[in-house]
């Protein structure tokens, strides 16, 4: 059907282009007398100027057609025709613009008869109709605020009608990001009323068809805003655009029509309707025999990070063909707004525990609250960096349900944790830059170890540490132990290898600097034994802690072989380096060797031979005594009892 | 009864009153460097780390083997000028020193005694006519002497490894200068918490303890018996009165009795310590 209109409006206009010709010596003959200034009619029993500006006709749009196109009940061949002359019938050509006239707001008006319906001509204006597209139209883009002002406008008796709702339309409009787009910035391709509204076709936004009806306005924004999925990505999961798009808070929700700024705006459904009920300390629901309390504590809420949301921002799922409204509205999806994190949540641990119904599995609620959520930087929050031990302790503690969950190898987590340097960071010196749980395990991510998505994964560990631990982390990336430099199929250390990860320790005390072997000595197992053998790490093994430590030689985090100009133990470095504890060193004194076995002919020849010799003197010397020794003794006693026995003789005799 | 006789009794000089005190800082000093030393020679050995931080851990235990060390090199010095003095005032000079019955130098007599001695430890004769030293007095004393020297000259090298290395000796010396040092230090205290002590005061006729050393005097016939050649000699030159001395008195016994006895308990432990240490726990 719209086809065939089409095709004849488009015959319609050929036919009138087709007499241009012609239609120059009509439109003459009109003005003839129209062209008068003076020429008057009677309409209504009016006097009313009858007079056409030929000079405006002639730039209007519409100047090619000739007179009767429109006035078509005029015959040429009966002049003069009749004083009043039926209305111009503007969908002779632009049947579909009125056509959606026809049915709107604007148009309703006019068939009931409302005096300040606006006609086509309200806009269009007559014989000097122009192009929209020509700047000095009322219905250009920049003129059309103005133009629907003319009504629209406080004070004009279209907005005493208080058949809108909104108030102070063009001022708010003119100030908000639309507004400012146009007027200040001149943007024409800002939104004007009919970008939203629509220019023919402007319905109540009850209206289901209208533009702006809340399953509409996205669309309409839409139009400007496209790819908006994609803006909202941190507000809004993505996929709910595609399959739950009654769930998404529409666009005007968040921001208000007119005075659209990056500001968000109370919503119009209030918490006074939830409260009704809510605000009952009683209320309940059952589930599977279940007591459920539906109780809201509204002052709790109004404390909370979430005190400038409405109930319904969080509990979209409301319908009016429901009563209540909320019945079954089913649990909140935090996705709605904190889409990132939730994504995240759902590939953690925790997001698949909850996904597989396990009842330990912590929820969004669990950790944040419900009504009385709070902000994590809110001292009292659970979430604040100081309590987040303490929050992830009550499934993580020795004993609890998550602990006993868990088959790797930390023990005492939380506890180990406190007594960590981390720990004493957080709760003994009160440092909120330290790290707690979720810096290092993500707050959303959890994920164990294996995973190589983990925060905690072997090859991301150093990446997590560099979040606080930048400088070490540039360091570390230019290492030897570093993947990008050392390619091998050997197992490279990560930060936790030396550090470890809940009972990490201060690195100049005691108890660090006496763990090499469990540090360095974990890979480099012969070269720590050697060192062993050396003074320094004699001296270590008493306890030392001032001693050198490999760290001290070779670099902790820059470590690099010693062929590396840039090594601490290169030929240009290696005399400063022992001077840190040997003030006089010297070419000569770096010379020594740190890391000698006597044990090596080819390595350390002089140092092996030295020891057998010291060796065969000390073998041969207490062999020849040993024996001397040995031989001595039986004697020695022999001579003794020999000698007891003459003096007791002696003793006998003497008695005698 | 017993103790008048006692009182009656004779004594001999054996060792004047310089080489005593010079022999109770010998042991001092030594007793202090070897449980210092052997601390940190087996410094993975639990025991030594426990007896580390008895006293004080390891900044302790060095200063004080450091400090035993200035009192070794302190007698060293004591006893080179006691034998200067007594080659100056002496006939014949230094060469004197180096011959005749109370040389230390080994010579020609000694290994005739060590044959003997040897028949005499498998009954195959009687016992040699020891002199004023015998042979293996005449080890210990040397060994005390090439001890400190080599022992002294590489711990100086290891207490002063940046003065040494600046005059040019190569940095692995240090690391030799290490082995030479444990190693002699191990054969040093080896052998006088073993050796030294049986030859001493363990042999049965002298066990538990023969304090000569620290009351200085013997009794006549003990000497008699003990060093039969010397006798001998004081009687023949008629210089045996000239070594009559008073009974030492019971103060000096005593105090001889219970410093001995530390010495060589403390000896003895570190000796078990050590061994203990090699064969169960060192490397």
């Amino acid at each position: 059907m719209l086809l065939i209109k089409r095709l004849f409006t488009l015959f319609v206009c050929f036919l009138s282009f087709s007499n241009i010709l012609f239609a120059q010596n009509e439109n003459e003959t009109c003005f003839e007398c129209h062209g008068d200034r003076t020429l008057t009619g009677e309409i209504n029993n009016k006097e009313v100027s009858v007079w056409v500006n030929e000079k405006v006709f002639s730039n209007s749009i519409h100047s090619d057609l000739e007179c009767i196109s429109c006035h078509a009940d005029i015959d040429p061949e009966d002049l003069p025709h009749a004083e009043e002359l039926a209305k111009v019938e503007c969908q002779t050509c632009h049947d579909d613009a009125f056509d959606h006239y026809e049915s709107s707001l604007h148009g309703m008006a006019l068939a009931k008869g409302k005096k300040l319906a606006p006609t086509c001509m309200t806009c269009h204006g007559k014989h000097d109709i122009l192009s929209s597209k020509n700047e000095k139209a009322k219905t250009y883009v920049t003129n059309i605020p103005e133009l629907c002002g003319s009504c629209h406008k406080d004070g004009t008796p279209v907005s005493q009608l208080n058949t809108v709702s909104q108030n102070h339309i063009l001022s708010n409009y003119t100030q908000s990001i639309h507004g400012d787009g146009l007027f200040r910035r001149g943007l024409i391709v800002t939104a004007v009323c009919t970008s939203c509204h629509s220019s023919h076709d402007i319905l109540p936004h009850e209206n289901p068809n209208s533009t702006i009806n809340r399953n509409n306005i996205a669309k309409t924004c839409r139009q400007c805003h496209t790819q908006i999925e994609k803006v909202h990505l941190k507000v809004i999961n993505g996929e709910l655009w595609e399959k739950r798009p009654h769930e998404i808070p529409v666009c005007i929700d968040c921001h208000q029509p007119h005075v659209v700024r990056r500001v968000f705006y109370e919503e119009s459904f209030s918490n006074e309707k939830c409260m009704k009920c809510h605000s009952n300390p009683n209320l309940s629901k059952s589930v599977n025999g279940e007591k459920i309390s539906l109780f809201v504590d509204l002052n709790e809420h109004q404390n909370s990070a979430h005190a400038n949301n409405t109930c319904i921002k969080c509990h979209t799922n409301i319908s009016n063909a429901r009563n209540p409204v909320c019945l079954n509205s089913g649990k909140v999806d935090c996705s709605i707004c904190h889409a990132e994190n939730v994504s995240d949540y759902n590939v953690s641990e925790h997001g698949i525990l909850h996904a597989a119904n396990d009842i330990n599995a912590p929820y969004c609620t669990d950790c944040h609250g419900k009504h009385d959520v709070k902000r994590k930087d809110d001292i009292t929050s659970s979430t604040f960096r100081r309590n987040i031990p303490e929050l992830c302790g009550e499934c993580h503690k020795d004993g609890h349900v998550a602990a006993i969950r868990y088959k790797g190898t930390q023990t005492s987590i939380v506890e180990n944790y406190k007594m960590s340097i981390h720990g004493k960071g957080l709760l003994e010196s009160g440092l909120m830059v330290t790290a707690t749980c979720v810096d290092c395990h993500t707050s959303h991510k959890e994920l164990p170890k294996d995973n190589p998505e983990s925060s905690i994964n072997k090859d991301n560990i150093a990446q997590t540490c560099a979040n606080c631990h930048l400088g070490i982390y540039e360091e570390f990336k230019k290492s030897v132990h570093s993947p990008l430099v050392t390619i091998t199929d050997k197992k490279l250390p990560v930060c936790n290898d030396c550090h470890l990860s809940h009972t990490i320790e201060r690195t100049d005390l005691n108890d660090f600097r006496q763990q090499i072997l469990n540090q360095c000595g974990k890979c480099h197992e012969e070269i720590t034994s050697t060192y062993f053998d050396t003074f320094h790490g004699k001296v270590s093994k008493l306890g030392s802690s001032k001693t050198a430590k490999c760290y001290d030689c070779h670099g902790a985090h820059n470590i690099l072989p010693p062929t590396n100009p840039e090594s601490k133990l290169s030929r240009e470095n290696i005399v400063e380096t022992c001077k840190t504890c040997h003030p006089n060193s010297n070419r000569k004194f770096v010379g020594y060797l740190s890391h000698a076995t006597h044990h090596d002919s080819d390595k350390y020849p002089y140092l092996y031979y030295t020891f057998w010799f010291m060796t065969i003197l000390l073998v041969s010397t207490f062999t020849f005594f040993g024996l001397h020794t040995l031989l001595w003794l039986p004697r020695g006693l022999a001579e003794k009892r020999k000698k007891r026995k003459e003096s007791e003789a002696k003793k006998e005799n003497g008695n005698e | 009864m017993n103790e008048e006789i006692n009182n009656k009794k004779i004594y001999v000089e054996r060792f004047d009153a310089y080489t005593r005190i010079l022999h109770v800082m010998v042991v001092v000093s030594f007793l202090s460097l070897a449980l210092t030393g052997m601390i940190i020679k087996f410094s993975g050995v639990g025991v030594f780390q426990y007896l580390s931080d008895l006293m004080g851990g390891y900044e302790v235990t060095g200063f004080i083997h450091r400090f035993a060390a200035i009192i070794t090199f302190l007698y060293f010095f004591l006893h080179s000028s006691y034998l200067i003095k007594k080659a100056r005032t002496r006939e014949g000079g230094f060469f004197s020193l180096l011959k005749g019955e109370n040389s230390l130098v080994p010579n020609k007599r000694d290994f005739i005694e060590f044959v003997q001695t040897m028949k005499w430890f498998l009954g195959m004769g009687p016992r040699p006519q020891y002199g004023r030293w015998t042979y293996w007095e005449k080890f210990d004393y040397f060994a005390v002497f090439w001890g400190i020297m080599v022992i002294g000259s590489s711990g100086l090298i290891l207490w002063f490894p940046e003065f040494f290395t600046m005059l040019g000796i190569p940095g692995w010396f240090i690391n030799v200068a290490t082995i030479i040092h444990s190693d002699e230090a191990l054969l040093a205290v080896g052998f006088i918490f073993t050796i030294h002590f049986f030859n001493t005061h363990f042999r049965p006729d002298k066990f538990p303890m023969d304090k000569v050393i620290f009351t200085g005097s013997v009794e006549l016939d003990e000497f008699k018996e003990d060093r039969p050649r010397e006798y001998e000699v004081l009687v023949k030159e008629n210089k045996l009165d000239e070594k009559f001395v008073n009974a030492p008195n019971k103060t000096l016994l005593r105090a001889a009795g219970i410093f001995g006895f530390t010495a060589l308990t403390i000896g003895l432990i570190i000796v078990v310590l050590i061994i203990y240490s090699m064969i169960f726990l060192y490397q």
